[in-house]
């Protein structure tokens, strides 16, 4: 589902003096239907960086990420666009939302978006939120002003409104206490069982032993020392 | 997936004198996508804009319109009064100051009926209907549908000029600065109906802000100008999260964090 060969990327730095850095360099890898593999490494090693690329948020310099046949270094962007909204998922670290917009329909967006009913679409959202322990009352409320292990929750509902067959998960387990920390873990459980092909980053060491299958340490994609 | 862009703008040029306002700039629009155009004051932003919505001369370049009738035109090769059909139905525009996009003397549900009227509606009753349904999508309460536009607050105008612009179900929108000269809480309500409203009628976009904040949460794709040339393209979140061009690295990193 996910496959990914040769891949590098440089971040040049126009305003300081065209500084190029270097910071990954024939990364590979290719992850099955149904399989979790958590991506390793010391902080600043290039997880989020190399999760960034798939996402197709970070530019690659060359390589190819092919995801359910589309390489998203050479795809365009509306191609690009729609294989965020049908195929691959992300649930990021930080909840990025419009203020003001109810924590409900938050959750609904991703599949008000591929064209469910408002009523469907919040009938799934309510059930992730319900499952998350997001107290009822607080699904008329923005998230901003929620707590960040609640924002978290919310973020983890979104990206599992709709059943991605492909999903990235940057530390879904981080902030959460142990009964929700369960919750998500079934969650990813499901999604492995219904065929989805998922990266994480997990520092959470027993979540990644329990519900990954293989481990990629990510610092052996980083460039040789000598250039 | 369709295969014909809805708008195609091709090697578009217009200059002020010797000054170039915008150059050579190319880009397709698919449908139901939004794009913005960031940059700063003088970059050419607004000038691209109002030349592609026919509202000023190109002096090169072409822009192609998908009609519902006979497929992709060039707009600038259309007669007046064609263009001005395609204004009032498949095209709206929606301006900085409210003040630009109303009448100020006509009353609220005047101002909502009359692009209805432009298009053939007759019968009063029902466009009285589609405006008070209209005024009610945007959250102005329908009690005031025969008050003057100039008793509303600065975000209760914006939100009629949407209104007004969106009754004829447009296909494509224009929109430039649409939350500047706003409050900060007024914006987000009205990015929040924006946004609602391109996903609910499927209409593609194209903002001109300077905020980046603004593009982030309603634009898929993003266009950043200086000096009148397109600087870099591309996703959204890969033009602010991973720039490639030294300018809009400055852009990116001059913003203040929120």
């Amino acid at each position: 589902m996910i496959e990914i060969e040769n891949l590098s990327k440089t971040f040049t730095l126009h305003n300081q003096g065209g500084a190029v850095l270097r910071v990954m360099e024939g990364a590979a890898l290719r992850v099955a239907p149904g399989e979790c593999v958590a991506l390793t490494g010391a902080s600043g090693a290039g997880k989020s960086t190399l999760m960034r690329m798939i996402y197709g948020n970070y530019r690659a310099a060359s390589g190819r990420i092919r995801i359910g046949g589309l390489d998203i270094v050479q795809a365009a962007p509306r191609e690009v666009i729609r294989l965020r909204r049908e195929t691959l998922g992300y649930v990021s670290q930080f909840l990025r939302v419009l203020p003001r917009v109810p924590t409900l329909d938050v959750v609904a967006e991703p599949l008000r978006a591929l064209g469910a009913s408002q009523d469907a679409a919040r009938d799934r959202a309510a059930e992730l939120l319900k499952r998350l322990n997001i107290p009822a009352p607080l699904w008329q409320l923005s998230p901003t002003t929620f707590s960040g292990g609640e924002q978290q929750r919310v973020n983890i509902a979104r990206g599992f409104a709709h059943p991605f067959p492909a999903l990235l998960l940057d530390e879904p387990t981080a902030s959460l206490d142990a009964a929700n920390r369960a919750v998500v873990l079934s969650l990813i459980d499901e999604a492995k069982a219904r065929g989805a092909a998922i990266i994480g980053i997990f520092h959470d060491e027993a979540a990644r032993a329990r519900v990954c299958d293989r481990e990629i340490d990510v610092s052996a994609f980083a460039p040789k020392a000598a250039a | 997936m369709t295969d014909t862009p809805l708008l195609s703008v091709v090697g578009l040029t217009r200059r002020y004198g010797a000054h170039l306002a915008c150059g050579d700039v190319s880009f397709d629009l698919w449908p139901g996508e939004v794009m913005g155009i960031v940059g700063e004051s003088g970059s050419g932003k607004t000038t691209l804009l109002r030349c592609i919505a026919g509202q000023l001369a190109p002096e090169a370049g072409r822009v192609m319109f998908d009609t519902r009738a006979d497929g992709p035109r060039d707009v600038l090769r259309m007669s007046e009064p064609e263009r001005r059909m395609l204004s009032r139905t498949d095209w709206a525009f929606v301006h900085q100051h409210a003040r630009d996009g109303l009448r100020m003397g006509v009353s609220a549900g005047g101002n909502v009926g009359e692009r209805l009227m432009a298009v053939g509606a007759r019968n009063y009753a029902t466009i009285r209907r589609s405006a008070e349904d209209w005024l009610t999508r945007v959250e102005i309460d329908p009690a005031r549908i025969d008050d003057r536009p100039t008793t509303f607050s600065g975000g209760m105008q914006q939100r009629l000029q949407i209104a007004r612009n969106l009754v004829t179900g447009p296909r494509l929108v224009f929109m430039d600065e649409p939350t500047g000269g706003l409050d900060v809480s007024v914006q987000a309500r009205l990015l929040d109906l924006l946004r609602g409203l391109v996903r609910d009628m499927g209409l593609s976009a194209i903002i001109v802000t300077h905020d980046l904040a603004v593009v982030r949460l309603l634009a898929d794709r993003l266009m950043v100008m200086k000096a009148g040339r397109v600087v870099e393209a591309g996703l959204t979140d890969q033009v602010l999260d991973d720039p490639q061009d030294a300018y809009t690295q400055l852009l990116v990193s001059s913003v203040l964090q929120v």
